[in-house]
């Protein structure tokens, strides 16, 4: 047993952690602090999750900090190596990097925000539908996944690109259509494994709708390994963004996209490293947070091992 | 009668690996009775309950409930009429809602109003206090999350409830408590009750009369006191008997297959 | 029998597993001894019942752990006998047989291969010699045809079959003692006694010792010898199968009463009131 204090944090622990909740809403805490206590244990989920945060304040903060306008150039201060009036140089126009790769941050966390918002969602759809009604529906729409995942991504989000005219948004939809193919497969093996469960067979003798037994059951329980699964994906999202970049089919210039700013920088990358390596650096950086954290979001989300 | 079964026959697969779960089976309940149906695993018991439940719809052959024929796809006013506990309290609760998203999902799908006064009355029916009400599954004890089973099953006030084996995961303590609960809760609502089980002595304290299934045909009818008296017909019912009044080394040496 | 020294001696046996708020003990000192006999151990679950029984054998899967003041097999220490020494004692020394047998075959052997190699691994047989036992051993637990059930696979064979192959597999090496943990606990009442009718000759036809760990008192009641009955992770009382009915402990007559039975009319069934004292005694 451990000793009670009369603290006030105490008080809301033992609110939140009741086994008697009096509401909806405490219930629903008490399970998101459980998850959150499950979360914290794991220290390098909780550092992609810093990582994560620190993307979305700096690039909502971009203006305050960024010591230069990302576009303001200088040409008599071309390739200045990291000092202390530019911390990570110039590139090939005089810009500074820094202020160009926190205003990057912004291209950044919309293609991520744009492909997690579209692309896990259309696969849910498909995947919970082809699972929960079987038969005619689960083979066409399967198919259609199957055809979808045999192209290779970057070759299909190239045509894409082609078709659609090179920019960021192309870009965003280009990723966004190659890649729900996956989350479709993952939702309907989901509700593959709970499809005949009693629970589900209960809620059919309620007379609940097939649309509310996939929109309230099955659902719910396929979001968890969406989720994670997504978040894992966002490394991917952004290196795909910036290959796109580095191709010169995704963010045109000057936009502070960094696959952009690595292409940019490919022909001083011997002598003038730090234009393309700052760049490189940062996707490095998030896309290290986005893995921490999926990892971390398994443990509380999808706990297959126990 | 509340459920009248004419030549229920069940088949699943095709082709050669047709399996003939139910064979031609004829029963009927009265209103207000409790009714066993007893057998061991692949006896169709639990398949003639999911086709009178409408979960199967495969099958031919004639299912009335209520004094209305019913197909195999259900009207939405069969539902209110006769509503189904599973076996397993640990598989039939959904993981990620609380006891009242539960039991307030009946009462939205058939528009019911005043759901905060029908969850509290039904959740006191059962035994369990508003206390249980946010809870999660995961945060009840087997016997406790039967009683959510239950109370969901109650929350559309049924004139029928179909029991497929509702307490045989349970504890022998908590089977009585159960036990208990269904009596009283026949007692009160004038349920219909039948009871899908392996257990005869779950029978006997539950139902009035009983049928014996086996390999998919229904081998007898009988009362539950000519069940108490040992009074069965047929040879496979007085096994079963036998089987069930504890090991005994030569009574296990005469039992044989019946086909 | 000449050898009146105990098969298993065991004495305040406990089993923890870390929690976040400290240890949890699911076994709290369990102590008896075992003889060429047959002894049941019933709870309900939570009891710690299938923890002792696994416990014997140091199974309990990790972080859980054993400790006991005397854990003896034969006089040898249990808890002390290294990882190897343990494999031996396994299989050929103490069986074990779990409640669901798909779990415990491989599914990509034939069974009769399966029983084949577990008599090789601990005899040195030759595999003329090892395939001629494990045919016997499917005809010892009442296989109509081992010839055919020797090239099924376990997804072949129904669950009684199943059952029984488990518990070929288990006793081929002849081992002195049996564990069997729910051993038919899914199976029908006819499946169920005949392979307890199984279990019971080979006990008596090999002199071996059997722990039948269940929750169906009256099964317990009517296969073994003696009973120890487990809450909360202790023995709250034991006494001779035959005498169960005169049980003393509050626990073990509620346990009995709440038992529906068929010769009784229909009517509520006593509940049992837990005191808070069984934890302790």
């Amino acid at each position: 047993m451990t000793a009670r204090t009369d603290t006030p944090s105490a008080g809301w622990r033992d609110w939140l952690t009741t086994d008697t909740p009096h509401s909806r809403a405490q219930a629903r805490l008490g399970r998101a602090w459980a998850g959150w206590a499950a979360f914290r244990r794991n220290r390098l989920a909780v550092a992609g999750l810093l990582i994560v945060l620190a993307l979305v304040v700096v690039a909502a903060l971009a203006p305050v900090l960024a010591p230069y306008h990302p576009y303001a150039q200088d040409l008599n201060g071309r390739l200045l190596p990291p000092s202390a009036a530019h911390w990570l140089g110039t590139d090939a126009f005089g810009r500074d990097i820094l202020s160009r790769l926190i205003h990057g941050a912004r291209l950044t966390l919309m293609i991520v925000a744009l492909v997690a918002a579209t692309a896990p969602l259309a696969g849910l759809v498909i995947g919970t539908a082809a699972g929960y009604f079987g038969g005619w529906v689960d083979t066409v729409l399967m198919r259609i996944t199957d055809i979808a995942l045999a192209f290779p991504k970057l070759i299909l989000a190239l045509a894409f690109v082609a078709a659609l005219g090179p920019g960021i948004e192309n870009a965003v939809i280009a990723i966004a259509i190659t890649s729900w193919p996956p989350y479709a497969r993952i939702a309907r093996a989901e509700t593959l494994t709970v499809r005949r469960a009693d629970f589900i067979s209960a809620a059919r003798l309620q007379g609940a709708s097939s649309l509310r037994i996939i929109l309230g059951h099955i659902m719910p329980l396929c979001v968890a390994s969406l989720i994670v699964r997504t978040t894992l994906d966002m490394a991917g999202v952004i290196l795909t963004a910036a290959g796109l970049g580095f191709l010169g089919l995704g963010a045109q210039p000057p936009l502070p996209e960094w696959g952009a700013m690595i292409a940019s920088g490919r022909q001083y990358v011997l002598e003038q490293w730090w234009v393309a390596a700052m760049p490189g650096f940062a996707i490095f950086i998030v896309s290290l947070g986005f893995n921490l954290l999926g990892d971390g979001l398994r443990d509380v989300l999808d706990p297959k091992g126990d | 009668m509340m459920i009248d079964i004419r030549d229920l026959r069940v088949r699943f697969g095709q082709g050669v690996d047709t399996v003939t779960a139910v064979d031609g089976v004829t029963l009927s309940v009265r209103e207000g009775e409790s009714f066993g149906l007893v057998g061991e695993s692949g006896s169709g018991k639990s398949t003639v309950l999911r086709a009178v439940s409408g979960l199967n719809d495969e099958w031919t052959g004639r299912i009335a409930v209520a004094g209305t024929e019913q197909g195999p796809v259900r009207q939405k006013g069969f539902y209110k009429l006769c509503q189904m506990v599973f076996q397993d309290p640990y598989g039939s609760l959904h993981p990620r809602h609380t006891v009242d998203r539960i039991l307030a999902e009946p009462i939205a799908i058939h528009g019911l109003g005043d759901a905060d006064a029908r969850i509290d009355r039904v959740l006191r029916d059962v035994g369990l206090g508003p206390s249980f009400r946010f809870r999660y599954p995961h945060q009840l004890s087997g016997g406790q999350r039967q009683r959510v089973a239950i109370a969901r099953a109650l929350v559309l006030e049924p004139r029928v409830l179909l029991l497929d084996e509702p307490t045989s995961a349970l504890d022998v303590s908590v089977q009585a408590e159960i036990l208990n609960l269904l009596r009283r809760l026949r007692m009160e609502h004038g349920l219909t009750l039948v009871l899908v089980t392996h257990n005869l002595a779950v029978v006997a304290n539950l139902c009035d009369r009983l049928a014996v299934m086996n390999r998919g045909r229904l081998v007898e009818e009988m009362s539950v006191e000519d069940l108490r008296r040992g009074a069965a017909r047929e040879p496979y019912t007085l096994q079963l008997l036998r089987a069930s009044q504890g090991y005994d080394r030569a009574t296990a040496e005469s039992f044989r297959d019946y086909a | 029998m000449a050898d009146n020294s105990p098969l298993l001696d065991v004495s305040n046996l406990r089993v923890a597993f870390p929690t976040r708020t400290g240890m949890a003990e699911a076994v709290r000192g369990v102590s008896f001894t075992l003889g060429r006999e047959k002894l049941g151990i019933v709870g309900e679950s939570g009891s710690g019942k299938s923890m002792t029984g696994r416990s014997i054998l140091r199974l309990v899967p990790p972080p859980g752990r054993v400790s006991a003041d005397r854990l003896a097999f034969r006089g040898e220490d249990l808890l002390a006998a290294s990882a190897r020494r343990m494999r031996d004692i396994r299989g050929r020394r103490i069986a074990i047989v779990m409640q669901d047998p798909k779990y415990s075959l491989n599914p990509v052997m034939t069974v009769g291969h399966q029983i084949a190699e577990a008599y090789r691994v601990h005899s040195k047989a030759g595999a003329a010699e090892a395939k001629r036992r494990a045919l016997e051993m499917l005809a010892a637990v009442r296989i109509r045809d081992p010839e055919r059930v020797y090239d099924r696979y376990p997804h072949e064979v129904s669950g009684g079959m199943g059952q029984r192959i488990m518990i070929a597999m288990m006793l081929i090496p002849d081992p002195d003692l049996l564990i069997a943990d729910e051993p038919t606990s899914a199976l029908d009442v006819t499946v169920q006694m005949q392979v307890l009718a199984i279990l019971d000759d080979l006990c008596s036809q090999r002199g071996m010792g059997m722990i039948f760990v269940s929750h169906d008192l009256n099964l317990v009641a009517s296969f073994c010898d003696r009973i120890l009955i487990m809450y909360a992770g202790r023995v709250v009382e034991s006494c001779r199968a035959s005498e169960l009915h005169a049980a003393q402990h509050p626990y073990t007559r509620g346990l009995l009463a709440s038992l529906p039975r068929i010769d009784e009319p229909p009517g509520d069934l006593p509940v049992l009131s837990r005191d808070p004292a069984w934890l302790e005694g």
